[in-house]
């Protein structure tokens, strides 16, 4: 049964962009284990606020695990302890009474940290804009019988498109690198007919831009897939390395 | 050149070199069986081997061939975690938790890389120095002759206690080769595009196989020099 903790947030607090960062640890009491993470972070702020004090930045907007702005390290997890969900989704029942909670922004160059547990993900949206689209304006809806797609593919592409850009692949992998996020999002598009046709291209101008914006280099550690809110697999990586050396291969 | 510019190219050419060096080590591991063979039934299958490659131009075209690999290998695997460090910004996380289903090898492919080629030193001068090198050089390095492979084996293996702590030194060396290989095996067959959500699993497998059979072949060999070592230490 959900009970009542008291904990402690031990946060990490950044003025802005350029300013030196640290932890700071707060008290809090009588936490209820069937509120969420978010509302746990949203009850310290009422009470910061009653303090007087700054409240802790932090970005979210859905909290039912579908538009990936929720963005934190707890505990040496992104998005928490938990697998397959986000922030949001994560509830104070998986924690117990007396614990010390971490709580940490996303760390990687290319995701600078804005303010205290936000930080700039546009990044993506650039890899996005380099080549995560149908080049042809595809008109209305076609008849679903017009292009026969075979359901395995349909569903791999389905899974690749789950992927909701929340960057937690990025934050967990070692070597700070985007490649999941790209391997999905070229894959969405790569595995259906209206796609494929550029296939080659999109992927080398996302991962073009993956590389330019700062991101590391892929080492197949799959630490991105065992902690993606979206259970994204390692398999679309290799994909994105047939389509990238095969582009290259045919250029 | 995308080989160097694109964070694919450059895995790509870690895929290919580290596929070629376990290529060359399955060989080499085979060649070294020969030794334990020769020793229980008499034959020179080893030093025919031996005598076959020795200093002949294709043999120092082979080992020259080689030596670019593992330059290489090792030139972009310093680059590559350069790079990375870099991506991972100058702040690292306070709590770092392990995640289920990621090697620990996989995390610290440079390291036991460092550990791989350090042992590598030590090897060329116990062996390729006394053998390949004296036989180019003409030069006189050991006791022994430069084509007598077995003789010199045999020599720094079963050497009493200072053949005991070699065996030990390779066994710490085979150890981290796997642990290397572990990993490497399937990420280079991931890096160039040969899995999917079946051949994950089963690339894995092969990895695991592969490292396990090349690291085995070694590990043979030496365990039965340290075997018939410690025989003669109590007889």
């Amino acid at each position: 049964m959900d009970q009542y903790i008291d904990i402690k947030v031990r946060v990490w607090r950044q003025a802005g962009p350029k300013a030196q960062g640290h932890f700071e640890t707060y008290e809090l009491k009588h936490v209820f284990q069937g509120a969420s993470f978010l509302e746990m972070i949203d009850i310290l702020n009422e009470q910061l606020i009653a303090e007087h004090k700054d409240p802790i930045a932090f970005d979210h907007d859905c909290r039912e695990g579908i538009c990936g702005m929720c963005s934190m390290y707890v505990n040496g997890h992104p998005h928490g302890p938990d697998s397959a969900i986000t922030t949001c989704q994560l509830h104070m029942r998986k924690f117990h009474d007396g614990e010390t909670i971490t709580v940490e922004p996303w760390r990687s160059r290319a995701f600078p940290v804005i303010k205290d547990l936000m930080v700039d993900r546009q990044a993506y949206d650039k890899i996005m804009q380099a080549g995560g689209f149908v080049s042809v304006n595809t008109g209305g809806v076609p008849d679903a019988n017009a292009i026969p797609i075979p359901k395995p593919i349909a569903d791999e592409a389905m899974d690749a498109a789950s992927c909701i850009g929340c960057g937690a692949c990025a934050a967990a992998c070692k070597n700070g690198s985007a490649m999941l996020f790209v391997a999905a999002k070229v894959s969405q598009l790569n595995l259906l007919p209206q796609g494929k046709a550029e296939k080659h291209q999109r992927a080398k101008a996302m991962l073009q831009k993956m590389d330019e914006l700062g991101f590391g280099n892929c080492t197949n550690t799959g630490a991105c897939a065992a902690e993606c809110p979206k259970q994204v697999s390692l398999t679309h990586i290799a994909r994105l390395n047939r389509d990238f050396i095969g582009a290259k291969f045919c250029d | 050149m995308w080989l160097k510019d694109s964070s694919i190219g450059r895995k790509l050419v870690m895929s290919i070199t580290g596929t070629f060096l376990v290529l060359f080590l399955l060989f080499h591991g085979s060649m070294n069986l020969c030794l334990v063979i020769d020793d229980i039934f008499g034959t020179s299958a080893y030093n025919w081997i031996c005598s076959m490659l020795g200093a002949n131009w294709y043999a120092v075209i082979g080992t020259l061939i080689l030596a670019l690999a593992v330059v290489v290998h090792f030139a972009y695997a310093i680059v590559l975690t350069v790079q990375n460090r870099r991506a991972r910004g100058n702040d690292r996380y306070a709590v770092e938790a392990r995640q289920e289903g990621v090697d620990w090898a996989s995390k610290n492919m440079l390291a036991l890389g460092i550990i791989v080629l350090g042992f590598l030193v030590l090897h060329l001068y116990n062996f390729w120095f006394k053998m390949q090198f004296a036989e180019l050089t003409g030069i006189e390095t050991s006791m022994f002759d430069p084509q007598d492979g077995s003789a010199i084996v045999k020599a720094l293996f079963t050497d009493g206690w200072c053949g005991i702590v070699y065996c030990l030194l390779y066994i710490v060396w085979l150890c981290a080769l796997w642990f290397h290989l572990s990993h490497g095996v399937w990420s280079a067959m991931q890096t160039m595009g040969l899995s999917n959500n079946k051949w994950l699993p089963r690339i894995k497998v092969i990895g695991t196989v592969v490292a396990t059979l090349t690291v085995g072949l070694f590990m043979v060999v030496i365990l039965y020099f340290l075997g018939v070592n410690i025989g003669q230490m109590c007889a």
